[in-house]
Parts: C-alpha cells; structure tokens; sequence
C-alpha cells in the first residue's frame, strides 16, 4: 500500500483543501498561475528533503527538542533552495524570491516532519513528502489559475482579454484568494464525500 | 537503529549543537559556492536594463559609473553611454520608498538634454495585477514617460497635478514611479546642466 502514501496527499488529505494547513502562502502567493505553481514547487523540494532528514536523525533527536531540531533543518534546506534559485534561476526568483523564506513558516513541513516523518522509514516519508507536495501544487496551481482568469483576464500570463483591460480585480487582492478558495474547499468536500 | 536518546539536559545541548553547526557549514558552503552566479545575474540584469534605456553605444558604462549621495542616506547611479566619446545618453539608477509595498528600485534613460529616452523596473513588490502594471512585461503603461521632457511635461499622476495617466486603481504605484522619475531628473539636470 505504498502507493496511499503519495497519492493520500493528491486529495484525500490535500493539504490546502482537506488539512487546511499553509493557509499564508496559499492565499499570499497564488496571485497568478505561475506563482502558485513555483510556489508549489519549491516548497515540495523542501518537504521531500526535510522529511528524508528528519525521519534518517529522528532517533538521534531527544523529544524535548525535535520541534526546533526540525526548524533548523528546514530552515536550512530553504535557505538553499533560496541562494541556488537567486543564482542559477533569476528570473524564478524575481517572481517568487519574498515567498520563499515564507516556506520556513509553512506548517505543512513542520507538520509532516512531526505526523509523519519522525515515525516512519525514509522512504515512506520521501513518498508521503512527494505527495504532499504535489497536492500542495495542484492546490495552488489551481487557485492561482482560478484568480489570474477572473482577476487579471490571463492565464500562465498569456492574456486572453484586451492588453490594457482589467478583470476583477477583487480575485487578485487577497479578499479574492478567500473566495476562490472557498468555493474550492467546497467543491473537494463533495468530491470526497 | 539505535533507541530514541533520552531528553536529558546534555544529550539536547550536543544535539541541538551538532545540527546547528551542520547546517551551518552547509550553508555557509552553498553561500560561497552562489556568491558568485548571484553577483553576476545582478550584473547582467543591470546591463540590460541600461542597454535598454540609451541608445547605442560602444563604451562600457559600468565602468564609467558614478554615484551621487543624497542628503536622505539614499543614492543614485548614473551610467554615462558614450558613442565614438560623445554622450549619446546617460542611463539613471533611481529609486522611491513610497511604493505601496516598499522600495522600488527603475533604470531611466535620459538624453544629454533632459529628455527621457525610456524606464525599465528593475525592482519592486507591487501588488501582481495592479502595481506590476509599471514593468513593461505587464503594461504598456510605462511607455508613456518616453521622449517626454520633463521640463515642459509634469512627472507627476493628473491627481496631483502632473501629465500622468495613472495605472488604474493603483494611484501609490504611479506615484512613486513619478517620484522616482523626477528624482532621477533633478540629480541628472543638477549634474549634466550646470
């Protein structure tokens, strides 16, 4: 049953739409398709990564001090994922750059490294951190389609209404990610059902 | 594997130490190894912007670069572009606190006589789908400041007086592209136009 472990985080337990975990990056960056999905992305790097190194240390960590074990690995692996994006993918990191030390604070990764990761073999949580990750990815590409077409009139940046036409622009301000979200969280618990 | 160590006072202080000072070194290393494509995307993202903004030339205005300090603490670089030694333009590196999310850093061009030849952003945290109308990616908005004298045209939003149309719904914006603009003017008249 190997295969519930990465497909779990698809849907069933989709981080953004069942857990309701990550709530500030979700509606902070999905402000267009391509930042949800970069967002995303990143953020399943780091969750593969910190789930692999947390469930190889989990026995060496006294349980007193494994919530902040765990931030300074994560932390560390963003920290990465933040100097390589800046060097070797600028033009990602214009687009993304202030969210990625946000992937610190995503509960997402810290909840996985605790539920899961600190239990479980490394290949387990590698799989569990894939899954959650790309659950969190479609979730976000998702919104961040859902808020660019209705916000913006465009979609992966390719413009469908007039160059200098505005959409509804309530979408793309923060009140907007709430609706859309909404709505989505909806339409998952009926599918769920 | 081994079983779970205890949470005594020392088996906490080694851990905690022992990750801290790996993560540490890894990131120190990963910082040394970057330091460098970073610098050099920096860089690049800078010339472009300046080849962007003049005309042709065959110098190499980073060289030739100057800062002035303003009486604020804030500064601005001016990159002069030569062609066959004459000045055809001089590329401005201009910058305005008041964005609606911060600083907004924008390269403009000016002719040796003023004129503004053309802007490019270079930085900003405007909100996406109004304020990050400025960049030419997403607008044409910006286009409106080029080959327009500020002497005679006000680079200022038609709110506060001035000739320019503002982005729609993002008044804060524009205005802080008008003053980064018209910062660059006044330091450029002050130094080309004495």
């Amino acid at each position: 049953m190997k295969i519930n472990i990465l497909t779990k985080g698809l849907l069933k337990e989709n981080a953004v739409f069942v857990l309701l975990l990550g709530m500030c990056p979700t509606l902070g960056t999905t402000t267009s398709a391509i930042n949800g999905m970069g967002m995303g992305l990143a953020t399943t790097f780091v969750l593969v990564m910190s789930n692999l190194v947390v469930s190889l240390v989990k026995d060496f960590i006294p349980d007193k001090v494994r919530i902040p074990a765990f931030i300074v690995i994560i932390a560390s692996f963003v920290t990465v994922v933040e100097l390589s994006m800046q060097a070797f993918l600028p033009d990602l990191f214009a687009v993304l750059g202030l969210f990625i030390p946000l992937i610190v604070v995503n509960c997402i990764i810290l909840g996985r490294a605790e539920a899961f990761a600190s239990k479980n073999n490394p290949f387990d949580s590698i799989l569990d951190g894939l899954g959650m990750g790309l659950g969190f990815t479609l979730a976000l590409t998702i919104l961040g389609a859902l808020r660019e077409i209705l916000g913006n009139g465009s979609i992966f940046d390719f413009k469908f209404i007039g160059a200098e036409s505005n959409g509804m622009i309530i979408f793309v301000l923060a009140p907007g990610a709430f609706l859309v979200l909404g709505y989505l969280i909806a339409i998952v618990n009926k599918i769920n059902k | 594997m081994a079983s779970k160590k205890e949470s005594t006072f020392g088996n906490m202080v080694v851990v905690l130490f022992v990750i801290s000072l790996i993560s540490a070194t890894t990131l120190g290393f990963v910082y040394e190894l970057t330091k460098t494509p970073i610098q050099k995307a920096q860089l690049k993202k800078q010339e472009l912007a300046i080849a962007e903004v003049v005309p042709p030339f065959d110098n190499n205005p980073m060289k030739e670069a100057e800062t002035v300090k303003l009486s604020n603490g804030g500064e601005l670089t001016f990159f002069p572009a030569r062609k066959n030694n004459e000045l055809v333009g001089v590329a401005v590196k201009t910058y305005s606190e008041s964005g609606f999310s911060g600083r907004i850093d924008i390269m403009v061009g000016f002719k040796p006589d003023g004129t503004i030849i053309n802007t490019s952003v270079l930085e900003h945290k405007e909100t996406p789908g109004l304020g990050d109308k400025m960049s030419k990616t997403k607008s044409k908005w910006s286009e409106q400041f080029n080959d327009k004298d500020p002497k005679v045209y006000k680079v200022k939003v038609t709110k506060d007086g001035g000739n320019v149309d503002a982005i729609t719904a993002s008044t804060i914006s524009s205005r802080a592209f008008c003053q980064a603009v018209d910062l660059a003017y006044a330091e450029f008249m002050k130094k080309y136009k004495k």
